[in-house]
């Protein structure tokens, strides 16, 4: 095992960001009108003068109003996953903790539902907005039966959560049943994630969360580490501890709220890829957060890239292709771990 | 060194700790003793302020413990806890570079310095050859060390342990207590060591604290705190009391119920 220095973190960081650079470059390439991948890239680069005006005008608008869009978001969504999972998995004390354990996920479903329902289209601002007001509604839900004498006590979260979720999946089951088969369609889309109405604004909407969540993560990325083997332990290595939960807690919601509330619950980023990346680099949070970031990101895109072309025209939901390929990737990483570690 | 003056705490409504006052003075190894719940762990937390009394107060050299922050605590007092959780295990080095955290403050990264210190350290503990194993690879007395040079990284001028010796077998636990011995001896480093080995405390402490149902019931040298009557009515059970064979402090032996 390497120690983790500077050095380390940056080069691994610098060459994960390549990967993911190639992998929006192919995604934009790739989708039923076929755009020629050099045209596509300097299609995308139409800022630079001497590019303008490459390509007819559809082709501009497939690659630059719709692929690239997507891949952003799908990138975003799938580091803010990532570094959400890793960050549940050691506050919890659980390597069983996804984005989703404290319910907030389900927050945000009922939401949604209840935006379909009310007839607002999933490609208007209306569904996200509202689906970020059910999932905070469902975060302060939680951590206020969560928090005793303004402690978090993380079993009493965690069951907060799960039983906050169980609720508001009640919901989400009453509200299906009460669906016409059009709106029914939408909604199961929906809950196993969808990226097809990706847009500006979408980014716009979850930028912000994400990127500030993930940086105020890695900013306590030593102390994660430090949490991971217990709370009395990082007290007695000098933590704030109840400031660093309350933080790191709070951080990791938002992400997650963002998250499924553009593009609906894809399930398995948030749990799959922090593990994949401590097999293949360790557990320290200083290299896990950006790796998984980043990995999470070009994940995502290859899988929403395949759930867009593998049956084309037809669209498949992104969550679909995110535990098929995911499950034996994982497997595999796990068998070969030893090996992996001294990356 | 630690004066801790006339200090009470309770979880919920039972007092787990009541008007408990002494001073450990530098250099000092201070064992703790007691039954179960008599308030060993309790008192331990206390002296690092993982938990905070609701009536008197700690003085670490002449501050109220109140008055320091997490960091500066962290800086002088270090702590050897009975298990840590090994969820994702960190290397052997990873977790004595651990240690460093209080130095590093806002800084993400381990210096020169920090390594050299670690190393150091696990040189002392004769932990360096398995520097690059994960922890949860080695065996109890190896793993006790880890953590005794991770103390040892923080730089401390107290190390509190709690009940180090368990699950340790008669070899780890010599070995690991000698360990402790030289540092208080040659470091001169305070040990506050809470135990359930009467005899251990007996045999490696200079002075003992005997509790009973959170409050001390004597508190003095292992002679005077090791005797066969504070033995039997804090514990409730027949002990006999003679001396070790070759240092001559007291030593209890078990004694069968009804039989001699």
């Amino acid at each position: 095992m390497k120690l983790i220095t500077r050095k380390r973190v940056t080069v691994i960081s610098i060459l994960l960001s390549l990967v993911l650079i190639v992998i929006v470059l192919i995604s934009i390439t790739m989708g039923s009108v076929r755009v020629p991948p050099l045209r596509s890239i300097r299609i995308l680069f139409q800022f630079i003068p001497g590019l303008k005006g490459t390509g007819n005008e559809t082709e501009r608008t497939i690659i630059l109003s719709l692929r690239l869009p997507r891949a952003i978001l799908a990138g975003l969504v799938g580091a803010g996953l990532s570094v959400s999972g890793a960050t549940f998995q050691a506050l919890l004390r659980n390597p069983l903790a996804d984005p989703y354990i404290l319910g907030v996920s389900s927050g945000a479903a009922v939401g949604a539902i209840i935006a379909i329902l009310l007839g607002l289209g999933v490609s208007s601002f209306g569904l996200p907005l509202v689906s970020f007001l059910g999932a905070l509604l469902s975060i302060l839900a939680v951590f206020y039966c969560g928090r005793q004498e303004g402690r978090i006590h993380p079993h009493t979260l965690l069951l907060a959560g799960v039983i906050i979720g169980s609720f508001l999946s009640a919901l989400i089951m009453f509200f299906i049943s009460l669906s016409q088969k059009e709106e029914l369609r939408t909604i199961i889309f929906w809950l196993m994630g969808d990226f097809s109405f990706s847009n500006a604004r979408a980014i716009l909407i979850v930028l912000p969360y994400i990127l500030l969540g993930i940086l105020l993560l890695y900013l306590r990325a030593r102390h994660l580490n430090l949490i991971l083997s217990g709370e009395e332990n990082a007290v007695q290595l000098g933590v704030d501890v109840e400031r660093l939960k309350l933080i790191s807690y709070l951080s990791a919601s938002l992400i997650t709220a963002a998250s499924v509330s553009v593009c609906g619950l894809i399930g398995f980023v948030g749990l799959i890829i922090p593990h994949s990346v401590r097999l293949i680099f360790g557990p320290d949070h200083r290299l896990l957060i950006p790796a998984s970031a980043l990995i999470g990101a070009s994940f995502l895109i290859a899988c929403d890239t395949f759930a867009r072309t593998l049956l084309a025209p037809v669209e498949l939901p992104v969550g679909v292709i995110t535990a098929a390929f995911g499950g034996p990737f994982f497997i595999y990483l796990l068998r070969t771990r030893k090996v992996m570690r001294t990356l | 060194m630690i004066e801790v003056n006339s200090v009470s705490f309770r979880y919920h409504e039972e007092w787990v700790l009541q008007g408990v006052s002494f001073r450990v003075e530098k250099g000092e190894f201070v064992g703790v003793i007691g039954p179960n719940g008599s308030g060993k762990t309790t008192l331990l937390k206390i002296l690092y302020r993982l938990l905070a009394p609701q009536k008197g107060e700690i003085l670490f050299e002449f501050v109220s413990m109140k008055k320091m922050d997490r960091r500066d605590i962290a800086k002088r007092i270090a702590v050897v806890a009975q298990e840590t959780q090994l969820l994702f295990p960190f290397s052997v080095l990873e977790t004595v570079l651990m240690g460093r955290s209080p130095y590093l403050g806002h800084f993400m990264f381990e210096s020169e310095k920090d390594l050299e210190i670690a190393r150091k350290a696990m040189e002392w503990t004769r932990i360096l050859p398995f520097s690059e194993r994960p922890i949860d690879e080695l065996s109890g007395g190896e793993r006790k060390r880890v953590f005794i040079a991770r103390a040892l990284a923080q730089e401390p001028e107290v190390i509190l342990l709690d009940e180090p010796t368990v699950n340790l077998d008669v070899h780890h636990q010599t070995d690991f207590l000698d360990l402790i011995l030289t540092l208080n001896r040659e470091r001169g480093l305070t040990i506050v060591m809470a135990s359930h080995d009467i005899n251990i405390a007996s045999e490696f402490c200079d002075r003992l604290i005997l509790l009973q149902g959170g409050k001390i019931y004597q508190i003095g040298t292992p002679e005077e705190v090791v005797t066969k009557e504070n033995i039997e009515s804090v514990y409730g059970c027949g002990v006999w009391v003679d001396q070790h064979p070759v240092s001559g402090m007291p030593r209890i032996s078990l004694l069968k119920k009804g039989g001699r």
